[in-house]
């Protein structure tokens, strides 16, 4: 049985937590499992489905930074932060990179709503961003040249 | 063994700002070798960090982030001296945990 197998049958934390408490994995990590959902489809529509954001709503309280142009493709730096009040989780994907989706973020409380990190693109592209919120989903895009072919 | 996670967390204007390169190849497995041979994916999926046994900040990653992860994130209730715990977790099953000192605001 390998990993996301693990992952979609426990939902999370059921399985890894019986692994944790048998001391293959620690049991903080245990916690970690968000399910990937998303993060195995290889087109923008569907990893946006998987994430349940096919409806996101374009909304001026998220601000995703990013630069016009890439100089280096394999490590774009990415800021985006989240004035949407009751945001848990953050999403960042990459229109045409092979796996769209490049990271999902968790905010417990107390934890400010933002983010920054350093992606690699393919091709050139555009970067969304997602912010969850009360459970819906609002999205902010960025359109980003990359001047030199990317590691996918 | 992985290398250790650099971690800096300092106060600033009331919050602890977290900082982490966290060493790891975060092979997208769309690469070939000088034979042509496929280089197989290798890469984080999980990272978790806590404070006080509480979790202040969870990431699930994908392929399609930079080798030597960095992140940068801000969290409230900390004050100097308090131990932040992080922990990864790869794809093949690897994981390595670092502890870091919260450090006053540098006046």
């Amino acid at each position: 049985m390998d990993r996301r197998t693990l992952l979609q049958a426990g939902g999370g934390v059921g399985v890894l937590g019986l692994l944790a408490a048998a001391g293959v994995i620690s049991p903080e990590l245990a916690l970690a499992a968000n399910g990937r959902a998303g993060f195995d489809a290889r087109e923008l529509d569907a990893a946006l489905a998987a994430l349940g954001a096919q409806d996101a709503e374009a909304g001026a309280a998220l601000s995703l930074s990013a630069p016009d142009i890439a100089e280096v493709a394999s490590a774009v730096s990415i800021e985006v932060v989240s004035r949407v009040p009751g945001t848990d989780r953050i999403a960042i994907l990459v229109a045409k990179n092979p796996f769209p989706l490049a990271a999902v973020f968790s905010f417990p409380e107390g934890t400010q709503p933002e983010v920054s990190t350093r992606l690699k693109m393919a091709e050139s592209a555009e970067v969304i961003a997602l912010a969850r919120a009360g459970g819906r989903f609002y999205m902010a895009k960025k359109a980003v040249s990359v001047t030199i072919g990317g590691c996918g | 063994m992985a290398n250790p996670m650099r971690i800096r967390a300092e106060i600033r204007d009331g919050l602890t700002e977290v900082r982490l390169l966290i060493p790891h190849p975060m092979e997208s497995g769309q690469r070939k070798d000088e034979n042509g041979a496929p280089i197989p994916a290798h890469f984080i999926t999980a990272l978790e960090i806590f404070h006080r046994e509480r979790l202040v900040f969870g990431a699930e990653f994908g392929p399609s982030v930079s080798a030597n992860p960095f992140l940068r994130f801000r969290f409230a209730g900390a004050v100097a001296g308090d131990r932040l715990v992080a922990r990864w977790q790869d794809n093949r099953g690897d994981s390595r945990r670092d502890e870091a000192t919260v450090a006053a605001a540098k006046r």
